[in-house]
């Protein structure tokens, strides 16, 4: 009470003599003042991307660029559907996408977990080997897992796509990380109640994992789905496409047809744009807590 | 219901730490068994080796006579409470009871039968659909309790299960549990650093230190009886006083005090004076002179802390000790004297404290060990 009057009587005498430099705030962190442009620069090409995507091909040859289309052409949408076999690359692309995240949480937790709890010979060598694969860049072992995949018979096919993607030192390390922040007496508890270390695992360690497995299924989700190196050079048939790479039929050698390929590229970035706003604090942790990826 | 029997364990984990050493105890079928000893001195551990959370180095431990030392904790068929509880978080109160029961295939029925017969027991039958993060501390302690007690096991372990509940309650809990091994027999090892804990609620107690056991008997026993100076300054509160002295021609000289003892060897010794055992003097008995320093009315009875010439016999036990500000001249020792709370000296006065010569413990003051 005595210091709000004391701040009361302040006031108008810090006014007279410095105003507008202290006592009176902002109405937004001065952080705003860079965060705002930045955004800005970040959101225009998504924006110019959703208008481009709703005009005629005219108006996105024209210069200066026109920013209010004349009408909203969402034909345009129906005709790429249409003209490629969109569908089945969205098809694809979930499978794909779907088939990684599973394999990611499920191999990823039961090798985080041996990782985490479970003592065997040499187990800190191995894990040291399984982290330090995170230091190679994908195009070192592209054409060894290229080669691999071959002999499995997998190319051109959407098995290329899932297999070398089913677990990764990422999401090893990851979970590995969480696994051992939880109370080590929780699993003792379930083994005295008898449960195995498979039960401990599914019954007790992942249900308290939530977070660390929804960081690790989006951070996978994004990474699988945006994914367009590793498809271009296993997938050929148009049949097997994912959506990044069936993307890329847009742009002909001779012409390209702007309007439609934004339709398109709008629709593909839908769901990860979606998924991204839902679970948003997952993924910027998964980025904070490995420092990879993104 | 069961015998657990430790034969010779040793327990050594990395790095040459030596946990639980020729650790050899039985605990009877039904028998409430208490560990007890300062922190670090093995007895969790000893615990652990029973639940086959750790293996022993050497040595048996044995459920009903079979050799456990191989059998995963599934198979041992015992219940553990763990200090901090370790309920699971994600499961409703009757999940986490009836999860022990699951995993072993208990028939759905049967399941439901006995979670609320403990529920009931426990006086849990409203927080069943509760999580453990809903309840307080009371409440959590119960259901760990409860937790064991569906599995009906062959034995309870429990590690410092009263620890974490506030004094009020402990008293409360310490009660219903002694209450509920009377009702139910299991045998229970009981794993504590708080001495009163195990004065009140076990059968016999066992008392260890640095890995070792000291002392194994009822408590009265041990408390009457301690076989050696670390038993006897652990055991009681406040604790023993513990005094240098020398014998010679049955009788024992420490400070002033001189306490005709038969059956003693000349030599060194300690002479053990328990707080109760100092009353202000009548004539005629032994007697040494006391400097009040500090008085402590409990209502019920008075402690008295204060100097007598003499010299302290140093024994670590882990326990702390009241701590007298004044400084002391090297001739003078700290004891602890308890009184009815009718007498009630005012400090700096001096006093003469009597000692009954059969209630005075003598040890040996090379080995600890007690001489009578």
């Amino acid at each position: 009470m005595s210091e709000g009057t004391i701040v009361e009587q302040a006031r108008p005498l810090e006014l007279q003599a410095a105003p507008g430099r202290r006592g009176r705030r902002l109405p937004f962190s001065p952080w705003h003042l860079v965060l705002f442009p930045t955004m800005l620069i970040m959101l225009v090409p998504l924006l110019w991307m959703l208008v481009t995507s709703v005009q005629t091909l005219n108006e996105t040859r024209h210069f200066p660029p026109v920013f209010v289309p004349s009408r909203v052409h969402l034909e345009n949408y129906t005709q790429v559907l249409r003209m490629a076999p969109f569908s089945r690359w969205f098809l694809n692309t979930l499978i794909v996408t779907t088939a990684s995240v599973a394999g990611n949480l499920l191999f990823c937790s039961l090798a985080g977990y041996a990782f985490a709890r479970i003592k065997f010979f040499g187990r800190e060598v191995v894990f040291l080997l399984v982290l330090a694969t995170l230091m190679i860049p994908f195009q070192v072992v592209m054409i060894p897992t290229f080669l691999i995949v071959k002999r499995l018979g997998m190319i051109d096919t959407l098995g290329a796509l899932i297999v070398p993607n089913l677990a990764g030192a990422f999401g090893v390390f990851l979970l590995r990380q969480f696994f051992r922040t939880l109370p080590i007496e929780l699993e003792e508890a379930a083994r005295i109640d008898g449960a195995s270390r498979i039960g401990i695992l599914f019954k007790i360690v992942l249900p308290l994992s939530a977070p660390a497995l929804a960081t690790l299924a989006v951070v996978t989700f994004m990474w699988t789905w945006n994914d367009f190196l590793w498809p271009l050079i296993t997938i050929y048939n148009e049949h097997n496409m994912t959506l990044q790479l069936g993307l890329t039929t847009f742009q002909g050698a001779h012409q390209t047809n702007t309007n439609l390929l934004m339709a398109a590229n709008v629709m593909s970035m839908l769901p990860v744009l979606l998924l991204f706003f839902a679970a948003q604090r997952y993924f910027i942790r998964g980025i904070a807590t490995s420092g990879l990826k993104g | 219901m069961a015998e657990v029997r430790f034969e010779n364990v040793r327990k050594v984990f990395p790095g040459e730490t030596v946990a639980v050493d020729e650790f050899t105890l039985t605990i009877q079928d039904g028998e409430f068994m208490i560990l007890v000893g300062p922190s670090g001195c093995g007895k969790t551990t000893a615990l652990r080796l029973v639940a086959g959370l750790e293996k022993p180095t050497s040595g048996e431990i044995a459920i009903d006579g079979r050799v456990i030392n191989d059998l995963t904790p599934r198979d041992r068929d015992i219940a553990m409470v763990f200090q901090n509880y370790a309920l699971y978080p994600h499961m409703t109160v009757y999940r986490n009871l009836a999860f022990g029961l699951k995993q072993r295939k208990v028939p759905k029925d049967q399941i439901d039968r006995r979670v609320s017969e403990a529920s009931t027991m426990l006086g849990l039958d409203d927080l069943l659909k509760r999580r453990p993060a809903q309840l307080s501390g009371g409440q959590r302690q119960r259901v760990a309790m409860g937790r064991a007690l569906v599995r009906e096991p062959k034995a309870f372990l429990l590690d410092e299960p009263l620890s974490n509940l506030d004094a009020k309650l402990r008293v409360q809990m310490r009660a219903e549990l002694k209450q509920l091994h009377h009702r139910l027999g299991i045998t229970t090892i009981y794993v504590t650093h708080d001495q009163v804990e195990a004065m009140t609620l076990g059968d016999r107690i066992a008392v260890m230190s640095a890995g070792r056991l000291q002392q194994v008997g009822a408590p009265q026993d041990v408390y009457d009886h301690p076989v050696n100076m670390f038993v006897a300054a652990f055991i009681g509160s406040p604790a023993m006083n513990l005094l240098r002295g020398t014998a010679r021609d049955g009788r024992i000289t420490a400070g002033d005090l001189t306490v005709p003892v038969a059956g003693v060897p000349d030599g060194e010794v300690v002479l053990g004076l328990r707080p109760e055992g100092l009353r202000p003097s009548s004539d005629g008995q032994p007697s040494l002179e006391f400097e009040v320093q500090v008085v402590e009315p409990l209502g019920d009875e008075v402690i008295v802390h204060g100097t007598v010439s003499g010299q302290l016999a140093e024994i670590e036990t882990g326990e702390e000790k009241a701590e007298i500000p004044a400084g002391l001249p090297g001739s003078r020792a700290v004891i602890t004297a308890r009184f009815d709370p009718q007498v009630r000296p005012a400090p700096g006065t001096r006093m003469a404290l009597g000692v009954v010569p059969e209630r005075v413990h003598v040890f040996d003051a090379r080995t600890g060990t007690a001489i009578r």
